[in-house]
């Protein structure tokens, strides 16, 4: 028998959610007692000296990459399971009736909540049209989707903390929710490729009984989603601490501050043209905001270069060019970019 | 003879939903060709939002996932009417 299937039929006959509340006591327990265990290891064990630069620098290192991975898998294990009770299928069906306005705000908080790859962007386009969901709302589902995701936001509360995370949250929502109702305002549907228009007016989104996990899968599908994700990030959380690691100690820092301080005002809206094109996720992109911003790049600055290359990637483009004709998609970077453009320059006034 | 079709853009998770099929296909001792669409609009047509999806016999057995592979071959047996 697979190591999966024995782990499942574990689940089912322990109660699952027994199983659940063990994890959830075992992550606290580790999460608290890491600072000190780090400390009596290093300190105590390895009696590093307290003080030199390279004995913080490698404290930093350990304690922050351990703490930042521990975070990301409880999170991540958190929200698929939470997602489980969502789909894609259900999500079209709660937007099905809305108006605009209520609509877009739904679909951002929709974007966040629903379990959904960018690489499905297409088929849920055309599913969403096909269900009647007018394309502003539709919009806003699918820029809230990569902006808020739970990696970005662990990995900025890791970093930069509470503030920082709760302002990223609430301007990803907001971008979401005001872009997509300008872009509905436009009336736009014309530009939608007209194949879209065909599958919708086939019927094409019946769609299929909805798929209901059991608790057991539930727990599965979070040790897989944690196993995926974090397999995928790890080396960029230990890159981007260690690079943080490295500038906490030496930092040369006024070319940034010259050419991208909080008093140039083209640094904004060149940070968000110089992040469309490129394509990362949220953990290859945030030891690069980190150490902009210990350069002393404004920290408006940096979220909107983040935001542009999370939720204006070049190949999610490309994937959105076979549903939008190229006007729409035009004035969808446009308005977007604008949005977070605008953001970036509200940052940098407040913080 | 039935029809077993992965749908899906090329991505990672669909190549790993067509080698699972293959996979439950030959321990089931099935020989049937796993077809793959990548199209959008076929893809749409079935109704199906989230890929890797899965279709027996036109009908989609399941979509956005990848199941186990015990779950996966129970699900095909019972629809390709095969004893285990």
């Amino acid at each position: 028998m697979s190591a999966i299937a024995a782990r499942t039929r574990f689940a089912e006959e322990r109660h699952p959610r027994w199983l659940l509340g063990g994890a959830a006591l075992a992550w606290f327990a580790l999460y608290h007692f890491l600072l000190p265990f780090w400390d009596h290891l290093l300190y105590g064990a390895f009696t590093l000296p307290r003080g030199p630069h390279w004995a913080d620098a490698l404290h930093f290192f350990v304690y922050d990459s351990t703490k930042i991975l521990l975070l990301l898998a409880g999170i991540i294990f958190a929200v698929r399971i939470l997602r489980s009770f969502l789909s894609i299928e259900r999500t079209r069906a709660l937007l099905g009736g809305k108006r605009e306005g209520i609509g877009n705000v739904a679909a951002a908080g929709l974007g966040v909540a629903t379990p959904f790859c960018s690489c499905s962007a297409v088929p849920a386009f055309i599913g969403f049209v096909a269900a009647g969901v007018p394309l502003g709302v539709t919009l806003s589902f699918l820029i809230a989707s990569p902006m808020v995701n739970e990696i970005a936001v662990v990995l900025l509360y890791g970093l930069f903390g509470f503030k920082i995370t709760a302002l990223y949250i609430g301007s990803g929502l907001a971008i979401a929710i005001v872009a997509g109702a300008v872009l509905g305002r436009m009336r736009l549907e014309r530009y939608i490729e007209p194949f879209v228009l065909d599958v919708a007016g086939n019927g094409g989104g019946a769609g299929m009984a909805e798929y209901k996990p059991t608790w057991a899968e539930r727990f599965e599908l979070g040790v897989a989603e944690v196993k995926t994700i974090v397999g995928k990030v790890w080396i960029y959380v230990l890159a981007g601490i260690a690079l943080g690691a490295a500038i906490h100690g030496w930092v040369p820092a006024d070319f940034f501050v010259r050419v991208a301080g909080a008093h140039n005002p083209f640094a904004v809206p060149f940070a968000v043209l110089l992040g469309i094109p490129l394509y990362s996720n949220a953990a290859g992109v945030l030891p690069l905001v980190e150490a902009l911003h210990a350069k002393g790049v404004a920290m408006g600055t940096v979220l909107a270069f983040m935001m542009a290359v999370v939720a204006l990637s070049a190949p999610e483009m490309i994937l959105l060019r076979r549903v939008l004709r190229p006007q729409l998609l035009g004035i969808y970077v446009a308005v977007v970019a604008v949005g977070i453009v605008a953001t970036g320059y509200l940052f940098n006034a407040i913080l | 003879m039935s029809t077993i079709k992965v749908l899906g853009s090329g991505c990672a998770n669909c190549q790993r939903l067509t080698h699972l099929t293959e996979q439950a296909l030959a321990e089931l001792g099935q020989t049937i060709e796993v077809e793959k669409v990548t199209d959008y609009a076929a893809i749409a047509a079935y109704g199906v939002m989230s890929t890797p999806a899965l279709v027996v016999d036109e009908q989609v057995l399941m979509a956005g996932r990848i199941p186990a592979l015990s779950s996966l071959k129970d699900a095909l047996a019972e629809r390709l009417a095969v004893t285990v």
